[in-house]
């Protein structure tokens, strides 16, 4: 297979896997937080300070978790893109709840007093506020996604950019690039911006869609 | 009917008392006072979304409550006007087809399939009034329905509220409008940081206020 394409479907798989996976444990506590009617100050703020998470120190904390000699290097992930996969999805976390849970916020209560005014239940206010907050699950997906499949630092510790194993598109341009390769380099960066638009347009369109 | 007896609502440094307040069916009662005055608090505590910390609001049959600003959901004209029978349980079939003569009613039938983010101020009131008004409400809790709007909006507005008024509502409007006030209702109350000052038949209200604020704020003296 084209070396090309094997990396921009592994750069697919890890940061989409690692979306989902966010996504699957973020978007829950995101809009739980976010349609509580008083706010919670401390998940919030842990929220928005995981945001800012430097994706090195992320990667060199799986390094150390999952070393043969880390409490988890018994299930030999290191350099494995269920790892890079771990490590990404702890990245995607805090992005997916923080911004569920900014966009159900601001809404929460908008929605629940037209639910509520029309002689709505709280289940109705909850199932309304969900579906208010389709475009919001969107934006939150789509940042988790643009923030794992264009981050470099957890993938090389995690995955050690191994050819033909773990390279993503992302250590790719960066080896790419230090061999002097620019054309390679520049049609790698070129195909990761690509995917990213395409990623996100996808996401868009699907967030317009109108609620049944 | 909507009435309220004894209510109080305590929030930090400020206490909203109303002893006694009825509006019939088929009755505008206009809430006025300056801003911060309680009116808004009033108004919800009234459609029961906030709780009284004393005293009790009376309602026969639904009440629906009209914000200041509706919010209005990211679907279609149509579906946010069926929207108030959709949570009732009515089939969808028959919510649409109640929600657009409705939509007739105030003139966004055109509009129907548009998406409701689209519509301008003016629409986004009558939309909202079109959905409060399917669910056939025995009373209209209507926060500054036309603030912002300009006067053919308003026109139309006030036209939609003094119908519903004849269909037998019990409509309760805060306005800061003082000629919205006189035109159309039937009794009016004004409320001074939290407290009743007067509450009488319009004409009397407005004609011969007897109490000195009152009559400062009718004559568009600051009064707080």
């Amino acid at each position: 297979m084209n070396e090309i394409l094997e990396i921009t479907l592994r750069s697919l798989l890890v940061s989409g896997s690692a979306t989902l996976l966010a996504a699957l444990f973020g978007l829950p506590l995101g809009i739980w937080l976010g349609a509580r009617a008083r706010p919670q100050r401390l998940a919030a703020s842990l929220l928005y300070a995981g945001m800012g998470l430097p994706p090195v120190v992320v990667g060199l904390l799986f390094y150390f978790l999952l070393s043969r000699s880390g409490p988890l290097g018994s299930l030999g992930l290191l350099y494995s893109i269920p790892g890079m996969v771990l490590a990404e999805s702890v990245l995607a976390f805090p992005l997916i709840a923080g911004f569920a849970m900014a966009g159900v916020a601001a809404k929460a209560e908008p929605v629940r007093r037209l639910v509520k005014s029309l002689g709505g239940s709280e289940l109705q206010v909850h199932l309304t506020l969900l579906a208010e907050s389709r475009r919001v699950v969107v934006a939150a997906l789509a940042a988790g996604f643009g923030a794992v499949i264009s981050e470099v630092g957890a993938v090389t510790i995690v995955g050690g950019d191994i050819r033909h194993a773990t390279r993503v598109l992302t250590t790719a341009v960066v080896i790419e690039t230090r061999k002097g390769e620019l054309e390679r380099a520049a049609a790698l960066g070129v195909v990761l911006l690509g995917v990213t638009l395409l990623v996100t347009a996808i996401l868009v369109v699907f967030g317009d869609r109108e609620a049944p | 009917m909507i009435a309220a007896q004894n209510l109080e609502k305590r929030f930090p440094g400020f206490l909203l008392r109303v002893p006694r307040l009825r509006a019939e069916p088929g009755e505008i009662l206009a809430l006025l006072g300056p801003s911060g005055a309680g009116k808004s608090t009033l108004l919800m505590l009234l459609a029961g979304l906030l709780p009284p910390d004393a005293g009790r609001v009376e309602r026969t049959g639904p009440a629906v409550y009209l914000d200041q600003q509706p919010y209005l959901l990211e679907r279609s004209v149509l579906e946010n006007a069926a929207f108030g029978l959709r949570l009732k349980g009515v089939p969808r079939a028959r919510a649409r087809r109640a929600a657009l003569s409705w939509l007739s009613r105030v003139g966004l039938e055109a509009l129907a399939e548009r998406p409701a983010r689209g519509l301008s101020g003016g629409e986004r009131v009558r939309l909202a009034l079109a959905r409060a008004l399917a669910t056939e409400p025995k009373s209209l809790l209507l926060d500054e329905p036309t603030a912002n709007l300009d006067p053919a909006n308003v026109a139309r507005v006030e036209a939609l509220i003094g119908e519903e008024r004849h269909r037998g509502r019990a409509i309760v409007l805060v306005t800061h409008n003082l000629f919205q006030a006189k035109r159309l209702a039937d009794r009016a109350l004004f409320l001074l940081a939290g407290e009743v000052v007067e509450e009488g038949p319009a004409p009397a209200f407005f004609e011969a206020p007897k109490d000195p604020r009152t009559r400062a704020f009718l004559s568009g003296e600051m009064v707080w």
